[in-house]
């Protein structure tokens, strides 16, 4: 929130500073670029599906606008003219940082797409010290956006770390062009001017890899588009930047030229490109062959039950989906037994689940009972769940199940130093390789637990609930938390802490022994009366 | 030091307090039976959980699905929904009633624990209460059982009753747990009816009538077996008539019974008006005015003096009475207000009655004619030990031994002509081999007690009883030995019953049949689970309105697992729609195609045991989809898919065969697997022949899925092409 605020005012200040009538005109000339920059934005979707070689160039090229009328025309020159003149400062949030050199390696390797971006960013001598880097995503991206980790290189050569970075999302789109959406990486110590950092960026994307043709029969691999952009979408100027795309196979049917490219292999180089505008996009498509589990958790919901006595029961509900192309046409049991090499290459019929170690218990079913197909490793790390689902899944087919298990209490839950109790689990899904869309975690609390509170790295929604389960009578108090677009990244340590008096623990064994008391003593008063109206018999 | 402080302490108490913590006999027997019988409920529960504990917590078989799915649709929905449910995922396009078409005891009886343990706050899903319901039923009948045989002998036989019945294999086949179908709770409804009225008769109690009526109600609401009950009934007071036997016990405790459980059956919608239409109810109807002009004549006799003008009287009454009813019940058929008997009734009454007009009912397995081996596979010893009851209970006659001579006798009756029906004669074989057990035994230790005690027991009570006995009848030389020996003998019986018992719980009655297993070639167990991979593909893959053709065994599995519509399933109440279906799947493709067509399918299942050798498949049925599809429209005939009368699927069947729509469906593609190792690809390891037709083409339909062991196997029904 400070951040934003301060965002605001520096924003603020910089329209302060510009002489009011320039103000006024810029105002002015911001509606109707926009305007224009919409229209633009429809084109380019244009060009993106026939799929040419686009390099629209974002600020100058109000040629390529479609016709207007005049009136509309005549403004907009005018409001280029002073956009132009201005285009440096306002575009550009920090004063004048620029990216040296840029380095994107696009993973294309498994269903989910992992981008590692490597940034010099230089701080010219002009300029006043920056506390943050913007990194700038398209809407597209952002709404496919599971996850941005950032660090910086701290340190000479051989004691370099890396510090990690807190990276928040920006609401600066009124300023971004083409609603590109901003994360502000907040740097550990400002970068002060004519200064020089390494960042090393990390982020995920989620359902950004379209199968193309959407749907194959079972001889047929599976072929997924991926769009992306050539340069480096920044809000700053790029003095020189290269791009890798890495697929998993040599079979790649097209992608985008966008000289200088060349192809090794499955990795394709796009670049070096110089001296880049804030805002370059350059739209590649990239058409290639992926035939790795597309597996998609639709909704996944944990619950995890705390009980004093010694346990915590995880109960996990996957609603899982092969997310890629659909599968047309016949399913022959004979291709799939006897050429399993060519025949439904981009099914999958194992999952792996990465559960904690000394789990007990484990159980594997769906709504009509058990599924018995399955093994568990264990060793003193982790335990391994392999599991097939009643049967192999093909593009678009779904399969619901359950996998629940039982952990020691001791390995999770601790007395924190003022007293409370906290749990400490492991955020995200254990299976490996696959998205959830849809992530719930519920954390079920003993009877009897107050104020509870959980502590989770990064932005969730959560609320309370209260849940039944044997012999509760007021019901335990179950911490509720939701996120969309979880990855493997996710799967990180948060903590639950709330307030237990251990006196509730004997509530239950009580309320038992006190029904089995008073069951014997219903008993033994049953044989002792006689409720006979007849005179009873003297022994 | 503290020893002798707590003799102090207890010489310091009050005498009478003293006595009251030291036990009596009586209270040691009453400790020692109730222990007994605690043992035996565990026991009768814990016997039928082999199969949670070798498979897992399941629904079984067929109709258990149906209940399962009808349980839980009441648990969500309420019993106001439940009553009024129209099930369109049945019977399509035709639809079920299913409110008005099932005995509801057995999901109410389910529904009302799982509340109550839900207020209890124990959280049990209603699987577990719909899995456990019967073991539970099963563990109370023992408690009937030992009630019921302490009516007619004595507790001691109650206690050996309740002890045979909780092992006994006859019951224990339709009550392990996961067998949730009606027969589970009817038993115990059944047995609870029977010894209700027993005691009434015994007592002449209104409230034991009462009582009975009320199990009755129960029985009625739980299982279609009740008519047993009511025409057992009758059968019974007509034979202490004619035995002499009337008294006013008898016309109290059948008055009420009859009156109140036949208002109390109208309650229940699918047996309606039947107490009073149906012909199969008309024999209680009958011996109810019969008993009332028995009590009128017995008053007239007291009122009259005169022996001779009672006996014209007799005679004039009678008459009337005979021909008034003869009348009612001509015109009463003859106008069609009583239907008369069903198919059903009639072939229990006439075995070979199913065979020659109703398949439908001749091809279920469990109602076929019993064999000798399964009699002996369910009932073991208690086979020869029912004779020795009969001895016994004719020797000591009474109200209720009559009873359960009757009962027994014509349970025996129905258990040789069907197979399902050894369960209701279970309960009576058990009573009526108890009350053997019990009085040999009995026997037995009285004369090893004369022997061994005469000499000293002058104070017991018992003891001087059988020492007096002992002196009137003459000793026997050896009889001591003699009597352990036999004794001995007797506890190696009984105890060859409960290994067999457990032994045949453990290996027959404990498979659910939805999930096979086999043993493995290195000993393991290897476990098919092809049926419900088949049905959640069908749950989750198919759309929500898709309509699945199958042969009417896998209905009630397919709606309740596979969540989908189904044209025809288990409650075979429709058979021209099963013979449609019959039709359909012996016709060849393009015909069998239009049928599809005008039933909207889209996908059609078909069981298939080639590959793995389950020889309970749809080819091994086929005859009886033939017979039956061939009983409604005759363009199907028998002769066809035979040669020279036999059934054959390979190189030298029948064309018609080879090319019908099952056949296709089963062995598409079949041809090019190689099944056993030495053999040739296309191998039925079930039928144990390379098969005849191996290029198989499909025209109108594709292969949607088929289960890893090829036992279930999916076709999509393609869309009408376009008209060229």
């Amino acid at each position: 929130m400070w951040m934003r605020r301060e965002l605001r005012h520096l924003a603020m200040a910089r329209r302060n500073s510009l002489t009011t009538v320039i103000a006024d005109v810029w105002d002015k000339a911001k509606h109707l670029r926009e305007a224009a920059e919409e229209e633009e934005r429809h084109v380019c979707k244009a060009w993106k599906i026939s799929s040419q070689v686009v390099r629209p160039e974002t600020t100058t090229t109000a040629t390529m606008a479609p016709p207007l009328p005049t009136s509309i025309l005549l403004l907009l020159a005018v409001a280029f003219t002073v956009a132009a003149a201005t285009a440096t400062s306002p575009t550009a949030p920090e004063d004048g940082i620029r990216v040296v050199s840029a380095e994107k390696r696009i993973d294309l390797t498994g269903p989910i797409v992992k981008v590692y971006l490597t940034l010099k960013v230089h701080n010219p001598a002009t300029g006043s010290d920056a506390s943050h880097v913007l990194i700038a995503f398209t809407p597209l991206e952002a709404q496919h956006l599971a996850i941005v980790k950032a660090t910086r290189a701290e340190g000479k050569r051989k004691k370099k770390v890396y510090v990690p970075l807190p990276v928040e999302p920006v609401d600066l789109a009124a300023n971004a062009p083409d609603g590109a959406r901003l994360y502000s990486v907040s740097l550990s110590a400002p970068l002060r001017p004519s200064e020089t950092t390494t960042m090393e960026v990390f982020y995920v994307l989620t359902h950004s890899l379209e199968p193309f043709p959407a749907e194959i029969t079972q001889s047929e691999s599976q072929l997924v588009y991926y769009r992306d952009s050539a340069l480096l979408l920044s809000p700053y100027h790029v003095l020189e930047q290269v791009t890798y795309v890495k697929m998993p196979s040599n079979r790649v049917e097209s992608f985008t030229r966008v000289d200088p490219t060349a192809r090794s292999g499955p990795e394709v180089k796009y670049g070096t490109y110089k001296d880049q505008l804030p805002y370059a996009y350059s739209p590649i498509l990239v058409h290639h062959e992926n035939n790795h589990p597309f597996a998609v958790v639709e909704e996944l919901v944990r619950k995890v039950e705390i009980s004093h006595w010694g346990n915590v029961q995880v109960t996990e509900q996957y609603k899982l989906k092969h997310g890629g192309a659909r599968h047309k046409g016949v399913f022959s049991r004979l291709e799939y037994q006897s050429r399993q090499s060519i025949s439904g290459a981009s099914s999958f019929k194992n999952l792996l689940a990465r559960l904690p170690p000394r789990v007990h218990s484990v159980y594997y079913r769906d709504e009509i009972g058990n599924i018995s197909s399955s093994n568990l490793r264990t060793d003193s790390h982790k335990s391994e769940l392999e599991f097939e689902p009643r049967y192999p899944l093909f593009g678009g087919w779904h399969c619901t199940f359950t996998i629940g298990y039982g952990m020691p209490l001791q390995d999770f839950l601790f007395e924190s130093e003022d007293g409370r109790r906290f749990a400490n689990l492991t955020f995200g899904c254990p299976l490996l390789n696959t998205v959830v869309d849809d992530l719930t975690i519920k954390i079920v609390l003993p009877e009897g637990s107050k104020s509870p509170q959980a502590v989770v790295p990064f932005l969730t929604e959560q609320h309370l609930e209260t849940s039944y389960s044997y012999l509760d009578v007021v019901g335990r108090t179950t911490v509720v938390l939701k996120k969309k677009n979880v990855v493997g990244e996710h799967n990180v340590p948060f903590q639950v802490y709330y307030e237990f008096n251990p006196v509730f623990m004997l509530a239950e064994p009580l309320m038992l022994i006190s029904a089995a008391l008073l069951f014997f003593v219903a008993c033994i008063a049953y044989l002792h009366m006689d409720l006979s109206i007849g005179k009873s018999q003297a022994s | 030091m503290a020893a002798a402080a707590a003799s102090a302490m207890l010489d310091a108490l009050p005498a009478p307090l003293l006595r009251s913590l030291r036990l009596k006999t009586k209270q040691q027997e009453l400790l020692l039976r109730v222990s007994a019988l605690a043992l035996i409920y565990v026991l009768a529960f814990a016997v039928r959980l082999f199969s949670v504990l070798r498979y897992e917590s399941m629904i079984h078989e067929f109709d258990p699905y149906f209940n399962y799915r009808t349980t839980l649709y009441l648990t969500e929905h309420g019993y106001a929904e439940f009553w009024n449910w129209f099930d369109s995922e049945s019977w399509y396009p035709l639809g079920r009633v299913v409110g008005g078409t099932l005995f509801p005891g057995l999901m109410v009886t389910a529904a009302l624990l799982h509340r109550l343990l839900r207020a209890l706050s124990l959280a049990v899903h209603i699987r577990e209460v719909c899995v456990l319901t019967a073991p539970f039923f099963a563990a109370n009948t023992t408690l009937v059982a030992y009630a019921f045989g302490r009516e007619i002998w004595d507790s001691g036989a109650g206690l050996v009753a309740a002890a045979l019945i909780a092992v006994c294999p006859g019951y224990i086949s339709r009550s392990v747990a996961g067998s949730y179908d009606n027969e589970g709770v009817a038993i115990f409804a059944l047995l609870l009816t029977f010894y209700l009225f027993v005691r009434a008769v015994n007592t002449g109690s209104l409230a034991w009538a009462l009582a009975a009526a009320f199990g009755y109600f129960y029985m009625v609401s739980a299982w279609g077996g009740y008519v047993f009950i009511i025409n057992l009934l009758p059968l019974y007071v007509l034979v202490l008539l004619v035995t002499g036997r009337y008294s006013q016990r008898l016309y109290v405790a059948y008055n009420c019974t009859y009156v109140l459980g036949m208002l109390l059956g109208m309650q229940i919608r699918f047996v309606g008006f039947q107490h009073v239409q149906s012909g199969e109810h008309m024999a209680a109807m009958g011996v109810f005015f019969l008993l009332q002009v028995f009590f009128f004549l017995d008053w007239v006799k007291y009122m009259l003096d005169d022996v001779k003008l009672f006996k014209s009287f007799l005679r004039i009454t009678l008459t009337c009475v005979i021909s008034a009813g003869t009348l009612a019940l001509g015109i009463g058929t003859a106008s069609g207000y009583i239907s008369p008997w069903t198919g059903r009734f009639y072939s229990l009454l006439d075995p070979t009655y199913a065979k020659d007009h109703i398949p439908i009912i001749a091809s279920v397995s469990e109602h076929q004619p019993t064999a000798w081996s399964s009699f002996m596979f369910d009932f073991h010893i208690l086979l020869f030990l029912f004779p020795a009851g009969l001895y016994f209970c004719f020797k000591r006659l009474s109200d209720a031994t009559i009873f359960i001579v009757m009962y027994g006798l014509t349970s025996m009756y129905f258990a040789g002509v069907m197979v399902r029906l050894i369960l209701v004669a279970a309960p009576a074989v058990c009573l009526i081999s108890a009350i053997a057990v019990s009085a040999t035994i009995k026997n037995l230790t009285t004369l090893i007690r004369t022997k061994s005690k005469s000499p000293q027991t002058t104070g017991k009570v018992t003891g001087s009883k059988a020492a007096a006995k002992g002196a009137v009848d003459q000793p026997l030389p050896f009889q001591h030995n003699a009597a352990i020996a036999l004794l001995l003998g007797a506890f190696y019986l009984l105890s060859r019953y409960a290994i067999h018992c457990t032994w045949v719980t453990s290996e027959a009655y404990s498979s659910p049949s939805i999930v096979l297993s086999a043993r493995g070639h290195n000993g393991g167990r290897v476990i098919f689970d092809d049926y419900r991979e088949a049905y959640y593909w069908l749950r989750q893959n198919t759309p929500t309105d898709a309509k699945i053709m199958s042969w009417w065994d896998y209905g009630y599995q397919i709606t309740a697992m596979g969540n989908r519509t189904v044209i025809v399933d288990n409650n075979t109440w429709n058979n021209t729609h099963i013979a449609t279906v019959g039709r359909a799947m012996s016709s060849y493709e393009d015909e069998a195609y239009e049928i599809m067509q005008s039933l909207d399918v889209n996908y059609v299942l078909v069981v298939f045991g080639g590959v793995t050798g389950y020889s309970s498949d749809d080819i091994n049925k086929f005859l009886w989809m033939v017979r039956i599809g061939g009983g409604v429209f005759p363009v199907i005939k028998e002769p066809d898919y035979l040669v020279n009368g036999e059934y054959r699927v390979d190189k030298g069947a029948s064309p018609k065969m080879l090319n019908c729509l099952m056949y296709k469906l089963c062995y598409y593609r079949f041809g090019e697997l190689t099944t056993e190792y030495g053999k040739p690809p296309g191998y039925d390891r079930v039928r144990g022949v390379e098969i005849g037709n191996k290029d198989i083409k499909l025209e109108y339909l594709e292969e949607a899925y088929t289960t890893s062991n090829w036992i279930v196997r999916i076709y999509k029904v393609k869309p009408p092409k376009n008209r060229s």
